[in-house]
């Protein structure tokens, strides 16, 4: 009965997954995309919860759903309609050459997934219960990965003043 | 492990990452450019995040929250960039906003 739950569980976060990253890309309006991106994070987070990921899907909806996509929004009022560019007005080859690209794409990952399904897909490992919680994922990331914490720190420094420098107008523009 | 195998997960990641890539090379308001690219990292971080319960192993749950980070930063600087072509009253478009083409 459980396991019926989760499969339940598993096809609506997948569903809405794929149906709103598909939304994101096929929607012309970029305030609807940014929506829908939004739904689309928050059902991989269902998926991350099925997967023992719990700090990650709440990370997930608090930084990603939050913050950066309040950012993003903000952008897109602030950039009005004029953003708006058509679906497709370049050549139908290259959108047929686009297509078929992310078709290779897809077909590649799922013949390489399809060789390795019998064997080494089967039987994920054990796991306590406490897999993925805060306090595991705190004490790797200040044990054993200590170096990329710290890493990550400089880089959103450098993104944070990268970002102040690209928002300062230059003065001689600021006369004109 | 109840309900669907890690393979199950890693063909909706699939699905996600050549959806995010359509978009990419697809559209050209960079903004939905930038949200494709968002998919695309989330595709990835869900197969990290497959592999680490297939394993047991939570290294990919700490590269997940590092691609997170990134992501974040690269949003920063990704919009602070539409917001200076649109200042400078240049066409968002991605394939016309070739000045720094060598």
């Amino acid at each position: 009965m459980g396991n019926v739950l989760v499969w339940v569980i598993w096809f609506l976060g997948a569903g809405g997954c794929l149906a709103s990253g598909i939304a994101v890309v096929s929607v012309t309006n970029p305030f609807y995309s940014a929506l829908a991106l939004i739904g689309n994070l928050a059902s991989l987070a269902v998926l991350y919860l099925l997967l023992a990921a719990e700090f990650l899907a709440a990370a997930q909806v608090l930084v990603y759903a939050g913050a950066v996509m309040v950012m993003f929004l903000f952008v897109v009022a602030y950039l009005g309609g004029r953003t708006d560019a058509p679906w497709a007005g370049e050549p139908a080859m290259l959108r047929t050459a686009a297509v078929v690209a992310a078709a290779a794409l897809l077909v590649e990952v799922v013949v390489v997934l399809g060789l390795a399904w019998g064997d080494s897909l089967q039987e994920p490992a054990e796991v306590s219960d406490s897999f993925g919680s805060p306090a595991e994922i705190g004490e790797l990331f200040l044990t054993d990965h200590l170096l990329a914490f710290e890493i990550t720190s400089i880089v959103l420094l450098v993104a944070a003043i990268g970002g102040v420098v690209l928002g300062t107008t230059p003065e001689k523009e600021e006369s004109a | 492990m109840d309900g669907p195998g890690v393979g199950w997960y890693l063909i909706v990641a699939a699905i996600l990452f050549g959806v995010g890539a359509l978009g990419v090379m697809l559209r050209r308001s960079p903004l939905i450019v930038l949200l494709s690219l968002e998919i695309m990292l989330n595709a990835a971080n869900l197969t990290l995040i497959a592999f680490a319960r297939q394993r047991g192993d939570l290294d990919g749950q700490i590269f997940a929250l590092s691609v997170v980070a990134v992501a974040a930063a690269e949003v920063a600087i990704g919009l602070g960039l539409i917001v200076a072509m649109a200042r400078r009253r240049l066409v968002l478009d991605v394939d016309r906003a070739s000045e720094l083409r060598g």
